[in-house]
């Protein structure tokens, strides 16, 4: 009969188990349409921005900023990491981390320096382990309505070492959130700013929501008129972009993070349920046996009387 | 009435979206005025409001905190920062960013992580044990 309350005990706190893991399921439901929200709320910013540096780019052709030129010799790359601060998404940090070690893996094969700028606990937790890995900057508990400004101190860190030429490359790592059921560790190229014409209409022709509706004027006969002057204004509005970009791939990765922990928490539910199932059994099989084995003991007994 | 598109955003919302007559803002060297078919010119933007003056006259006031402006013949894009800006502000937060990857790496094994892992492990444990008592229990 003991075997019998341990199982029905099991059983309870799998159903425990599985109130916690259905609540966790709805919470995160409901927070992805936020974080949707919040990400489409960023994209014509962002637009604006690509239109006006390609405007810009094109139009003073005597001053490259060192944000547009690239360079021959790589010595040092500089990836920025975006992650989730908590767990309970399936394999969304560890899928990226995973993609990210082997590119991460051949440029110190060849020789090259690898700075990591982490943006949430996982990418710190992460990668403070690895080994010839300098981490640069982080950032961490950006919350579920993340700011611009919680991302500034992290990317002046990067652009000020672009820009002293201590790095010659930089990678944005992040979760692109394609729908529910899908999300793509993405590695982006952030600087060099691969963003010439030329470049924009390759994506467009790619089909890129993300360029989509950018039209540039295409007349030569055309320029702005700067105030104060070119240099200062492409300076600033490149430095800018380069934050609206983080910050975009910051609220990918945070409705990816939802989606995720959705779908594993579903999946955590499901397999309870199954737990459950089993373990009821199991449980009605044992009180089946101890009944027949009473019974049969009193029929024994009986007999020999 | 000729009109422009006027485009006020920020990186983190669509603050504004419609047709105006007229769009005065508070560029780095002084004031400018808008109106349609204005020459293409682009200049950082002083804190500040900009006012966007409807067709029925009517003035709508935004307050930035700085950002650029984007002038196009038919349409005006402001595209403004979401918090005071300023070169040591920046520098601040810049030294704060590799302050807390300095502090990461300093307490590798801090208390949080081991804690975590025994609080794990000791789950784990029972989980076992309860399996092994199931197992023994069905047997008999």
């Amino acid at each position: 009969m003991a075997s019998g309350r341990e199982i029905k005990t099991k059983i309870k706190s799998t159903q425990n188990m599985r109130k916690v893991t259905r609540a966790l399921e709805m919470v995160s439901a409901s927070k992805i349409r936020k974080a949707q929200d919040l990400m489409k709320a960023s994209r014509p910013y962002a637009r604006s921005m690509r239109k006006v540096i390609a405007h810009v780019a094109q139009a003073s052709t005597d001053f490259k900023h060192p944000f547009l030129v690239e360079r021959d010799n790589v010595a040092r790359v500089a990836y920025i990491v975006v992650s989730t601060d908590r767990g309970l998404c399936g394999g969304l940090n560890s899928n990226m981390f995973r993609r990210l070690l082997p590119a991460i893996q051949e440029w110190q094969g060849k020789g090259v320096q690898v700075d990591v700028v982490a943006i949430g606990q996982k990418a710190l937790q992460f990668f403070r382990r690895i080994k010839g890995i300098n981490l640069a900057g982080s950032v961490t508990h950006l919350g579920e309505r993340p700011k611009l400004e919680q991302l500034i101190g992290v990317i002046k860190v990067v652009l000020d070492a672009y820009s002293a030429n201590g790095l010659d490359r930089v990678f944005l790592a992040y979760n692109d959130f394609v729908n529910t059921m899908t999300q793509k560790p993405t590695i982006d190229a952030l600087l060099p700013l691969p963003l010439v014409a030329a470049e924009l209409e390759a994506h467009q022709a790619a089909g890129e929501s993300a360029y989509a509706g950018i039209k540039l004027e295409q007349a030569h006969d055309w320029d702005y008129i700067y105030e104060p002057d070119a240099q200062t204004v492409l300076e600033h509005v490149l430095g800018r972009y380069i934050e609206s970009v983080v910050y975009q791939g910051v609220l990918e990765n945070l409705a990816s993070e939802h989606a995720a922990r959705m779908v594993a928490m579903k999946s955590a539910s499901d397999n309870a349920n199954k737990v459950i199932d089993t373990l009821t059994l199991v449980y009605n099989k044992t009180r089946q046996a101890a009944i027949t084995q009473e019974i049969s003991e009193i029929v024994g007994g009986a007999a020999a009387v | 009435m000729t009109t422009i598109r006027v485009d006020i955003v920020s990186a983190e919302a669509e603050i504004f979206h419609g047709d105006a007559t007229m769009v005065i803002a508070t560029g780095e060297l002084g004031e400018l005025g808008i109106t349609p078919r204005h020459a293409p010119l682009i200049t950082r933007l002083k804190p500040g409001h900009v006012d966007v003056v409807s067709v029925t006259g009517e003035r709508q006031q935004f307050y930035v905190s700085g950002g650029i402006l984007e002038v196009q013949p038919q349409v005006v894009t402001v595209l403004t920062d979401t918090a005071i800006r300023a070169a040591d502000l920046d520098e601040a937060a810049a030294q704060r960013a590799k302050k807390e990857a300095e502090d990461a790496l300093a307490n590798r094994t801090d208390a949080l992580e081991v804690s975590e892992a025994q609080a794990k492990l000791a789950q784990a444990m029972a989980q076992l044990q309860a399996l092994e008592r199931l197992r023994k229990n069905l047997k008999h």
